[in-house]
């Protein structure tokens, strides 16, 4: 298993493997039903569910349609509380940026909370380079970087491990990173949890620079919120004497009080607890109490091109909660590595297409990903119509038009390995414009039912190949209803 | 032209299709969700603050001015503290019957001698009935968020119900986004094993909440 996601084959390919693993399997339904029914009582908690989701939408919605205003407003707030903002267009000058930051300390390790976005950019990997090692200090990314292993789910990275496979990561390759897993570890959890604490403690003693995301800004204030669960975040945000956030630039909400909203659904969807064991709101620095220098890099990457999309902007309003992933019957069985991203799940796979763009085969085959059956829309805390999207960029990858990629307007022509499919809507198109055509060819179809295979030949096989062709009556609809005058006459 | 400019301007036409009056954001968004959820009296919200912290596994303790030194040296006795660490404005008094030795946060305390002290009493700022969660602000009965987070053992004083409030939203109103917060729930956890809730990573493993009455 390699850490990168660069050249991944499409998610049909990448997925029938995932299936083919006993293992893989197992451990992601026992993980997801465990979750499933946990969030269901968590949420039922909560009378006003359907207002509170109403609310986070309209949110995010009004703060993703005056960005510029609020970037601003949070650029001002942040510095008068002193910190210093820095702005990348891209993974390659986020990471330019961070290196150079890190240097300027003249430290060659930092401490990490678990953010989307840095993975998202591949940030440990561009540190290595510069000679700056990277340690991550979230239990399942701690898992996922000692096993050389790639995330696959957006709450729990290590989601596709079973607490046997864990105890043999940690058994295995602690030593090589710092402090030695005990001896005698067993599986069971708290065994587990405790080797991480103690392989850990010492990293975070020592610390001198943290990086982390974030999972909520404040433009009126300028103040960052990290939600966590094990401690981990509270020690990169506090024990070092520089921090550096990177944090995608549609975290934002405007006021303090909107976190009232996100503070109530984001725990119950993700963890599906009533509040997460530990949050940390800064604002800017303060004396003697936490970092003295604090750097904020605000990340593009692709999110400004997705905003211009006026069906496919509402991706951003994702709180990354992973509820989505949790009860997706495709995600269930195909597991997070198949999606090619960080970003797995049936938010990935609106997402990774409109922040990457759909040249590569595995970005373009993702919006297939899906069988729409809408379960992820339900459960989403700020109501993201994902099956819109989906069946939005489905049309785009076929037939090609209109989209911004890098800040530059562009129009995409229609996808390869598609032509099969755009010939069947043409010619179903000229029929259903020519009635006599249609009345003959229908007749035609019926009368010789009983010669029709099972399989589509030529390009249609790999459709059918998962799916029964329709059975064809005996007798096509229309004339059904002039013989009969629409059911009257019949008996 | 800088990242910044471009990036603003990369916003601005994509979002050409807003107009110019767009609504405002008090229009926009609805705040007809609950203030809280349910009606208690203060003696029940008080309560339910309790079983919410014991159902996230925080040892819950109610107690009166009178007994609390009391209480506080029975929890360090037991817990075997030999050394606690106190933020610059505990209250003299509630410490006044420890044995421990009694260890000021202070800027040249180093987080590796802070690793070798077993417990911490602090007070909060605010606490959350409906999601058993305290808040610390950072006050000087608090003290630094590190003291709260390096000792192995907690213990929060929380007074009721003065600092209590029903609601994450009744919490917000009444904190300063300018202090660093630290909202504590339970005593660390994780669910990154098969999804189960294990307590017990780099947080204070164990939490104990002492609800004195006012």
């Amino acid at each position: 298993m390699s850490g990168t996601f660069v050249g991944m084959p499409a998610f049909p390919e990448a997925a029938r493997t995932a299936v083919d693993d006993p293992t893989l399997r197992g451990n992601l339904r026992h993980a997801t039903h465990t979750i499933r029914a946990k969030r269901a009582s968590a949420v039922a908690e909560l009378a006003d569910w359907a207002e509170l989701r109403e609310a986070g939408r309209r949110i995010k919605d009004h703060t993703l349609r005056h960005l510029d205003r609020f970037l601003e407003q949070l650029e001002a707030s942040v510095t008068a509380a002193g910190g210093t903002v820095h702005w990348a267009e891209d993974a390659e000058e986020a990471n330019r940026i961070v290196a150079a930051l890190v240097k300027e300390t003249g430290e060659s390790e930092v401490v990490k909370v678990k953010s989307m976005a840095t993975q998202e950019i591949g940030l440990n990997e561009a540190l290595q380079a510069e000679g700056i090692r990277a340690y991550e200090t979230d239990l399942a990314e701690l898992i996922v970087q000692l096993g050389k292993d790639r995330p696959s789910h957006i709450l729990v990275p290590a989601i596709h491990r079973n607490r046997g496979e864990i105890r043999d990561i940690f058994t295995h390759e602690m030593a090589a990173w710092g402090r030695p897993a005990p001896e005698d570890l067993t599986d069971t959890p708290a065994d587990l949890a405790e080797a991480a604490r103690l392989h850990l403690r010492e990293k975070f003693l020592r610390a001198k620079v943290g990086i982390s995301g974030a999972n909520f800004m404040v433009a009126e204030t300028g103040t960052l919120v990290v939600v966590e669960s094990e401690g981990n975040g509270r020690m990169c945000l506090t024990l070092p004497q520089t921090l550096i956030s990177v944090v995608g630039i549609e975290k934002i909400v405007p006021t303090w009080r909107d976190l009232e909203v996100f503070l109530q659904t984001l725990p119950r969807s993700s963890t599906a607890e009533r509040m997460n064991p530990y949050t940390s709101m800064w604002t800017g620095t303060s004396d003697e109490d936490g970092p003295r220098a604090f750097h904020l890099v605000l990340l593009d990457n692709g999110r400004t091109d997705t905003l211009a999309d006026q069906i496919g902007r509402q991706a951003l309003r994702c709180i990354r909660c992973s509820a989505c992933l949790n009860v997706c019957p495709v995600y269930e069985r195909a597991g997070g590595h198949a999606y090619g991203s960080v970003y797995p799940g049936p938010i990935g796979a609106i997402l990774t297409p409109q922040l990457r763009g759909t040249a590569s085969e595995i970005d373009a085959s993702l919006p297939y990903a899906s069988s729409l059956c809408g379960a992820c829309y339900e459960v989403c805390p700020v109501a993201i119509d994902i099956p819109e999207v989906l069946v939005h960029l489905r049309e785009r990858i076929v037939q090609g038009g209109p989209a911004v990629r890098h800040g530059n307007k562009v129009v995409l022509r229609p996808a390869r390995g598609h032509a099969a499919e755009r010939a069947a809507m043409r010619a179903a198109a000229w029929a259903f414009g020519h009635p006599g055509a249609l009345r003959t060819g229908q007749r035609l179809a019926a009368r010789s039912r009983r010669l029709h295979p099972r399989t589509l030949p030529g390009p249609g096989r790999a459709w059918s190949a998962t799916r029964d062709l329709p059975a064809m009556p005996a007798e096509p609809f229309r004339d059904w209803w002039q013989r009969t005058h629409g059911g009257k006459d019949a008996k | 032209m800088n990242s910044r400019d471009r990036i603003l301007g990369r916003v601005r036409r994509a979002l050409a299709d807003v107009p110019p009056h767009d609504g405002s954001y008090e229009e926009a968004v609805p705040r007809n969700y609950l203030r809280e959820h349910g009606k208690r009296t203060l003696q029940e919200t008080v309560d339910l603050l309790a079983e919410n912290l014991a159902d996230y596994r925080a040892i819950v303790h109610r107690t009166d001015t009178a007994d609390l030194p009391h209480l506080i040296t029975r929890l360090l006795a037991a817990h075997g503290s030999t050394e606690m660490l106190v933020p610059p404005e505990l209250p003299a008094s509630w410490t006044a019957a420890a044995d421990p030795v009694r260890i000021h946060d202070r800027a040249e305390l180093t987080p590796e001698r802070m690793d070798r002290v077993a417990s911490v009493v602090t007070g909060c700022a605010v606490a959350i009935a409906e999601t058993g969660t305290l808040v610390l602000d950072g006050s000087p009965d608090q003290g630094r968020r590190r003291i709260s987070l390096i000792p192995d053992h907690h213990i929060c004083v929380v007074r009721v119900p003065s600092q209590v409030v029903a609601s994450v939203p009744q919490a917000l109103e009444r904190l300063d986004p300018t202090s660093p917060l630290t909202w504590i729930s339970g005593p660390s956890a994780t669910s990154d094993i098969e999804l189960n809730r294990v307590e017990g990573v780099h947080g204070p493993r164990t939490l104990e909440v002492i609800l004195l009455d006012d």
